[in-house]
């Protein structure tokens, strides 16, 4: 039930992105979309993921597009706007992604029709777990900078290049 | 034929009222929150308190004295003040985007204090990540504070809202970072843990002597997350006639009010817990918690203990921040990016590698 309280907001404030008229709130619905993938992170068991979310995604990037919106003295739409003369060619364009969306999506793991679904899945204890649980942060931490720390090490030099320009640039 | 019986199953259990144990446990789960909010609550008259008191010794004046014995209820007859004034919404601002700011603002506020230790078994919610919910949620009031601005209809409004979010998310960095150096002192980011992993020596197992640089740059980042003196240049009133709360008045006004007192509550508790030992008796080989844990009324005692130890050195960092408050002059908004992003970031930065290699050299 929580699941759905939390996704179909995320989900309508998606279409709301598209369909506000003024342009600052459809900057303020991703920030619900954030707030709502945040919290089915948490409901995954991702603590840290969904900690990221906000620092990252509201906190910098809509914060970012909030400051360009705002400054700029956009119009607000006109409210007849004749949205039906994009339906050819954005339906074309829509039934192809849905059409993907079914292709990736539907296996074994994730079944989108309710057809009969074999429900004995697998159910086994760890029970490694419940001597010493490693917290999200120690399991990212043991293969970021071990086994793909040159995945790591790129994007900082990137990272800092980056900053250093920012910071410096007056 | 499937007969439903849980249906069944729900009347039965309403006729023998088997469902009022349900009602019970949310009632339950309730009263933790609520008593949380009601101290917070106080503690924030305790503040407006203080803040005159020690601004009137400052400057050698006499604070409040009419409204209750010492000027104590002075902050409630404020927000009662406040609370009757007439609510204006700016004509051709956005309505909603004015009413939701100050709202943002104070929750985001409002939520972290559910991750601070206040004694031993005193946290509303002992989570894994716990610190790093504090920087997660006070990434979402900058959010607030540019909807406030931008819904006031007023270009000084607006430029004050900009300069207070380019100001807070500016001030998230080094805090983070000094957060982080905290973590890998203490190997969690749990509040209850950091608070443990200072608990061996006393006054000498302080954070603050592990990490003296980076208590700095967390008092300085934190009295600019909270917009207080000497980084209140959104609120100043000479500069921006209050800034982005120019437009506010009555209610949503004391909620702003509110809201940067909150935030210096829950700053001076994040010092205390990060830096200063949390709700340990500081005096070394002194092991008073352990003594208290015999039966249950010294159980509570020693928690009643813990309780007043965390206040009493929350009270430090309060007295600091509200005295640089009345000393210190106001920074200008270059200064104050300025220092943020060339001075604090590299230091704490600096901070975070420094702490990594010793952590490496000792183990």
């Amino acid at each position: 039930m929580i699941l759905s309280i939390l996704s179909s907001p995320a989900l309508v404030s998606g279409l709301m992105v598209a369909r506000a008229k003024n342009p600052v709130h459809s900057v303020l619905f991703p920030i619900l979309v954030f707030r709502d993938t945040s919290s089915l992170l948490l409901l995954l068991g991702l603590d840290f993921s969904a900690m990221i979310f906000p620092v990252v995604h509201i906190g910098a990037i809509a914060v970012s597009f909030l400051f360009v919106v705002m400054m700029f003295h956009i119009q607000i739409a006109e409210i007849h706007e004749e949205v039906l003369r994009y339906l050819p060619v954005s339906g074309i364009i829509g039934l192809i992604f849905w059409w993907e969306m079914f292709f990736i999506l539907d296996n074994e793991t994730i079944p989108l029709l309710p057809t009969q679904r074999n429900t004995t899945s697998l159910r086994y204890t760890v029970y490694a777990v419940k001597v010493r649980s490693w917290t999200n942060l120690e399991t990212l931490g043991n293969l970021l900078y071990t086994y793909y720390s040159v995945w790591f090490l790129v994007p900082s030099t990137i990272f800092k290049a980056l900053s250093w320009g920012v910071s410096l640039l007056k | 034929m499937i007969i439903y019986t849980t249906e069944v199953e729900d009347i039965n259990s309403f006729y023998t009222l088997e469902s009022l144990k349900e009602v019970y446990g949310i009632i339950w789960m309730l009263v933790p929150i609520l008593t949380l909010v009601l101290g917070i609550t106080i503690g924030v008259l305790v503040i407006v308190w203080l803040e005159r008191e020690i601004s009137a010794g400052i400057q050698q004046r006499i604070g409040p004295e009419y409204a209750g014995p010492l000027g104590i209820l002075q902050a409630l007859a404020d927000g009662t003040k406040l609370l009757f004034k007439e609510n204006i919404l700016p004509s051709r601002g956005n309505t909603r985007l004015f009413s939701i700011g100050p709202a943002i603002a104070v929750i985001s506020i409002l939520l972290s204090f559910s991750v601070i230790p206040f004694s031993s078994r005193l946290i509303l919610a002992d989570l894994n990540i716990g610190i790093f919910l504090w920087i997660a949620i006070s990434s979402i009031a900058p959010v607030g504070l540019l909807m406030s601005g931008y819904g006031s209809n007023n270009k000084y409004s607006f430029l004050g809202g900009l300069r207070a979010a380019a100001q807070s998310i500016s001030y998230e960095i080094p805090l983070t970072l000094c957060v982080l150096s905290i973590s890998l002192l203490s190997n969690s980011s749990s509040t209850v843990d950091i608070v443990e992993a200072q608990s061996k020596y006393g006054f000498w197992g302080w954070n603050l002597w592990r990490q003296p640089i980076g208590f700095i740059v967390f008092l300085i980042s934190s009295l600019a997350e909270c917009e207080r003196l000497p980084f209140d240049l959104p609120e100043a009133e000479e500069e921006l006639v209050a800034g982005y709360q120019t437009e506010y008045s009555g209610i949503k006004f004391g909620l702003f009010y509110v809201a940067s007192y909150l935030n210096l509550l829950l700053s001076s508790l994040f010092v205390t817990v990060l830096y200063l030992g949390g709700w340990n008796i500081s005096i070394p080989y002194v092991f008073a918690p352990e003594l208290f844990e015999i039966n249950k009324i010294n159980g509570i005692i020693g928690t009643t203990i813990g309780i007043f130890i965390t206040l009493a050195k929350t009270y430090l960092f309060l007295f600091i921040s509200i005295a640089t408050r009345w000393t210190l002059p106001r920074l200008r908004m270059d200064q104050l990016l300025n220092l943020g992003w060339k001075f604090l970031l590299p230091i704490s930065l600096g901070n975070l590698l420094l702490t990594t290699s010793f952590q490496l050299l000792s183990l």
